[in-house]
């Protein structure tokens, strides 16, 4: 029921964009949304009828930094029980990842969520569980709902939570990317609603469709996308009615603004961004794993951070490069010997070109 | 990671915020209902073990009507 097919007007859709020979860039920022763009060949049947689309910063697990990834190996390596999702485990720090530690003996798991990192910390009380609680809008309202529970003293998280428009507005500022339309994320939006983009529609005039997963669903939202473009328009319209509304979720929406406060953070191949990351309000502090642990984590707030020598991830999550364009693609970068984080996350760009081209 | 699927709630226990879901391939799952005003027989999108909304069966069944009339809408321009 809420997947739609309609092979008819899918190509329909096509022959009318087809039409209006056009020549523009969008952007989205969802691994889901590359993944149905790539695994069913709407890239390149969208650039035959004009229409580029690049994936920007739209994989939390790629846009954590090597700094947050060094802070959980150094916790792990002090003998605390780390867990993350299972996407997080092969993003290499500056050297070593979350999987590679595991092997030297370090106990490190893999969690579905945030509630069976809590349940280790039950199982285990007289041992320290932290949880690196990655992703975007989608995801932090389960660590909120979570830290508003009865928790363990034992359990504590480390927060890599970032916030989305902040980040467009980044990339529309920093004027790298000709961009004349987004693709605003479908599940991020369930959560925000469409509200918190109508900024980027007002003050930089972009237009943007908040837009669902199917593959149908992206060919619409490129034809709403051409129409407002065509009609000199840029608001933000909604194709994925059937799951957000204008206003969000509010009752995550509201859970989110009890736990969390905007601060400033790096993201992946980006600057400090402002306000684009979420950290605990002092009155969840006691489970804040970078104040918990504060001792242990000093030394890496004033190191700094490279990135992987000849590795493009940055470029690319500022949509400058596909991953076509990185020397170290298929080659010395796979998903079985990943150098940056977008060959190593489902939701990279990398990793999905890799999965579904000719090899 | 901002990956989440549809499925149906078959029973919910309001003391643990707990609902059975059901994801309508033989798979069911324990989720946590917190964030929504889940309700017996309707569909939520569950994402890394929540629930983050309920979906509207009426909106999805109208939706290629929706982009139908859109896209003949544009022919008028």
């Amino acid at each position: 029921m809420f997947s739609l097919k309609d092979k008819i007007l899918a190509e329909e859709i096509v022959s009318k964009i087809k039409k209006e020979k056009v020549n523009l860039k969008f952007m989205h920022v969802c691994g889901t949304h590359q993944d149905t763009l790539v695994k069913n060949g709407l890239d390149s049947l969208l650039k035959k009828c004009g229409i580029e689309i690049g994936q920007g910063p739209g994989c939390p697990v790629c846009v954590t930094t090597p700094k947050e990834i060094e802070e959980m190996l150094v916790l792990a390596r002090s003998g605390k029980i780390v867990t993350s999702f299972g996407d997080m485990m092969n993003v290499p720090g500056e050297h070593e990842s979350l999987r590679s530690i595991k092997a030297e003996g370090n106990d490190v798991r893999t969690v579905y969520g945030i509630e069976d990192s809590v349940n280790i910390a039950k199982e285990n009380p007289d041992r320290e569980v932290v949880f690196m609680a990655v992703g975007f809008e989608t995801t932090a309202p389960t660590t909120a709902a979570v830290m508003k529970s009865d928790l363990p003293d034992n359990f504590s998280i480390l927060c890599c939570h970032r916030t989305i428009p902040e980040a467009l507005k980044a990339i529309i500022e920093m004027g790298e990317v000709k961009l004349d339309g987004l693709i605003e994320p479908g599940h991020v939006s369930t959560i925000i609603g469409t509200k918190p983009y109508e900024f980027l529609s007002k003050d930089y005039s972009v237009p943007q469709v908040v837009t669902g997963f199917e593959p149908i669903d992206i060919l619409m939202s490129c034809w709403m996308l051409v129409k407002q473009i065509k009609s000199k328009k840029s608001q933000v319209e909604n194709e994925y009615k059937r799951a957000v509304h204008k206003d969000g979720n509010t009752k995550a929406k509201k859970i989110l603004d009890e736990v969390f406060e905007p601060c400033n953070v790096k993201w992946r191949g980006f600057p400090v961004i402002a306000n684009s990351g979420l950290t605990l309000k002092s009155k969840y502090e006691k489970y804040d794993a970078r104040i918990k642990f504060k001792d242990l984590l000093s030394d890496i707030q004033e190191k700094e951070f490279h990135e992987p020598e000849g590795c493009r991830c940055g470029e690319l999550l500022r949509g400058l490069v596909t991953p076509l364009e990185c020397p170290l693609f298929g080659q010395a970068c796979t998903p079985e010997t990943p150098v940056g984080p977008c060959m190593v996350s489902i939701e990279g760009s990398c990793n999905i070109e890799y999965r579904y081209s000719e090899k | 990671m901002c990956l989440a699927i549809p499925g149906k709630v078959i029973d919910i226990d309001s003391k643990t915020n707990h609902a059975t879901v059901d994801y309508g391939d033989g798979t069911k799952r324990k989720v946590n209902v917190s964030l929504v005003d889940a309700k017996v027989g309707k569909y939520v999108l569950v994402h890394a073990g929540f629930a983050i909304e309920v979906l509207d069966k009426k909106e999805a069944q109208e939706t290629l009507n929706l982009f139908r009339e859109m896209l003949s809408a544009g022919e008028d321009d």
